[in-house]
């Protein structure tokens, strides 16, 4: 079986037409005062789906988390929450908790306080929030620190305790806002794979709301692009980043070279691209394009061969020169100037340690791609 | 850093304090004073001090004293922490400049212009001046000082706190008892100890204010004094400075203390 990326997900509730959806924004809008950080926006989030609501800073996304909160009203539509409308219930009354960006610990309680705190707001009997607790304090592996206050805890622990206090409650939801976002980059990585861990054996919703891409890539089920208050896209991580479905969603997601031109002659499930300056692309993905239609087309630069010589039997090759090169350990990034002026990044991954006949600076260098290996965007 | 004495620095120095702590220093040595004459050195003695407890007058005003500080400290917190609140939560509503200023204004106004008009203010409703009239204007006095005291903390204050314990289920009043009052009461308890630094020491508002069977030890202090300096007067200033004095330090030594200990947490958190 064929499918984008190299995984296969059982798990996709999305693709099942009879799936219930959990959370539903239904043309939700939000002004503060003339701006507008949510555009009439609807967006479906199914039980037990890690998703990620993707974005540049100040595109929306926290809003949409706080509106989930309900910290914010939408100023128009609905957000419904299994079935029930939200609109009005006040954050203390919402079987959602969240997890803040700063991660809000009451400096003036210890870690065992913190985590009960939202337990004895529901009135739990002692015996069982000193339990809950405790299996709180083995989840995230803090059992040593439970007298401590936050301030006595390092970056991780505290996102830690931040964490094991959202999930106290056993919400119905959990939002994470940016939840790894003070974090140094080892960590983080780690605590991606903890927390995707713990949603897995907890059986929660989570709903993340990030600016980092490879963060969204790592832990989701799905990706919201937000840009301006608006869906961009919502799909998987290999459909987001394999098929992205417009200009801004390839840009935004990773990195892409574009080639804008006119869609010379269609046929079906193949097209040639005239991409100006003599260049003509064959590919077999149109999308919807019609003959003579402005597209552009998309191609990952890890799905671009490079070689010295015009490879035999290529369908597209484009002749250029070698004009940057970046050695990362695990691949090298060519740039290579083509005869148009126009810059294609290419990334070859250094499977082997021993390279014959490397290619340098100013090396004339041909870049070959598969009919298969890219898109065609209209928008 | 590596400072140099130079004879300029010295002198700097020498004269600074001397300029600030001369008088003090007088005082302080003229209340142990053996002879009667305030200016005229007769040996060591502690009978000034023996004497000021027996002077009643004294007492009674320092009694005086301390309740109307206490009370007027604690309603000027209360009344002030509630307007600093407003100042910082509510910043849109109508009106809000003109309130923050009237709120602030006191803090500018001449002592004896409040003093003058609080004292009209009580004629004009028929308030015989006594211990509640005197409080009244300490409050009115102290509670700017107060407002500005929570406010600055308040600014500073992460509202995402009160938001997440609002998500984990507690409602705004019990939000505000558990989680924004314990984290800002440092402040508000400065404000409390400004209030009554202000209330203990002001003479002008209470020479306003006040009225027979309600004199405040620095009116005392200042009408003896007009009858001519006693060295019972120094020996009761030596006590109040004293009285500041250990507060003051008290107060420091705990911050300090506080910080180091804090800091010395974070490191070791940091190192894991």
């Amino acid at each position: 079986m064929k499918s984008l990326g190299s995984i296969r997900r059982d798990f996709a509730p999305w693709n099942d037409p009879n799936a219930k959806p959990y959370i539903q924004f239904d043309k939700v809008t939000k002004k503060f005062g003339d701006f507008t950080a949510v555009n009439n926006l609807s967006l479906t989030i199914f039980e037990r789906e890690f998703f990620a609501l993707l974005g540049a800073s100040g595109c929306g996304k926290s809003t949409l988390l706080r509106m989930l909160a309900g910290f914010e009203e939408p100023t128009a539509g609905r957000i419904l929450l299994d079935g029930q409308d939200l609109r009005g219930i006040p954050p203390y009354r919402r079987p959602v908790n969240m997890m803040f960006q700063s991660y809000a610990l009451f400096p003036h309680m210890t870690v065992e306080n913190n985590i009960a705190f939202g337990l004895k707001q529901d009135g739990m009997p002692k015996p069982e929030i000193a339990a809950r607790v405790g299996e709180m304090l083995k989840l995230v592996k803090l059992e040593q620190f439970a007298k401590r206050k936050p301030h006595q805890l390092s970056g991780g622990q505290r996102q830690r305790v931040a964490l094991a206090r959202s999930v106290a409650k056993r919400p119905k939801v959990l939002l994470l806002d940016e939840p790894l976002g003070a974090l140094d980059k080892k960590l983080r990585e780690e605590t991606q794979f903890e927390l995707m861990d713990l949603q897995q054996s907890l059986g929660l919703t989570f709903v993340v709301v990030t600016h980092d891409q490879e963060e969204a890539m790592t832990m989701a089920d799905r990706i919201a692009i937000i840009d301006k208050g608006e869906v961009m896209q919502v799909a998987t991580p290999a459909e987001v980043y394999e098929a992205p479905g417009s200009r801004f969603v390839a840009g935004f997601v990773g990195n892409v070279n574009m080639f804008e031109g006119k869609i010379a002659h269609g046929e079906a499930g193949a097209a040639s691209i005239d991409a100006g300056n003599g260049i003509t692309i064959r590919t077999e993905n149109t999308g919807d394009a019609a003959t003579g239609a402005a597209v552009a087309f998309a191609i990952r630069p890890e799905k671009i061969k490079i070689s010295s010589t015009r490879p035999a039997g290529a369908v597209n090759a484009i002749e250029g020169e070698v004009y940057d090169i970046a050695y990362l350990g695990d691949m090298t990034v060519y740039h290579v100037r083509l005869d148009d002026g126009q810059v294609v990044r290419a990334s070859t991954m250094n499977a082997a340690r021993i390279t014959e006949d490397p290619l340098s600076w100013n090396d004339r260098a041909w870049v070959s791609f598969r009919p298969d290996a890219g898109v065609v965007l209209t928008r | 850093m590596n400072a140099t004495w130079s004879r300029f620095n010295i002198t700097s120095i020498v004269l600074g304090f001397a300029f600030l702590y001369l008088p003090i220093v007088l005082l302080v040595v003229f209340s142990f004073n053996e002879s009667k004459l305030v200016t005229v050195w007769g040996g060591f003695s502690t009978k000034w001090y023996v004497s000021l407890f027996h002077n009643q007058g004294l007492m009674d005003a320092t009694w005086v004293t301390a309740r109307v500080a206490v009370i007027s400290a604690t309603v000027a917190t209360v009344l002030g922490t509630l307007a600093a609140l407003t100042l910082t939560r509510y910043t849109r509503f109508k009106g809000r400049t003109l309130f923050s200023g009237m709120v602030f204004a006191p803090l500018v106004m001449p002592e004896v212009i409040t003093g003058l008009s609080l004292l009209l203010l009580f004629v004009a409703v028929g308030l015989d001046r006594g211990f509640l009239t005197v409080t009244l204007a300490h409050i009115t006095l102290t509670m700017c000082f107060v407002a500005v005291v929570v406010q600055s903390r308040l600014i500073t204050f992460d509202r995402s706190l009160e938001e997440a314990a609002m998500d984990l289920g507690a409602p705004p009043v019990k939000t505000f008892f558990q989680i924004t009052l314990p984290v800002i009461m440092p402040a508000i308890v400065s404000g409390w100890m400004l209030a009554f630094t202000l209330s203990l020491d002001d003479l002008v508002i209470a020479s306003f204010t006040s009225g027979p069977g309600a004199t405040t030890l620095p009116m005392k202090i200042y009408s003896q004094v007009r009858l001519g300096v006693t060295p019972e007067i120094n020996a009761a200033c030596t006590i109040l400075i004293a009285v500041v004095a250990v507060g003051v330090i008290i107060a420091s030594l705990a911050n300090k203390r506080r910080e180091v200990q804090r800091q010395r947490d974070e490191q070791a958190a940091q190192r894991g």
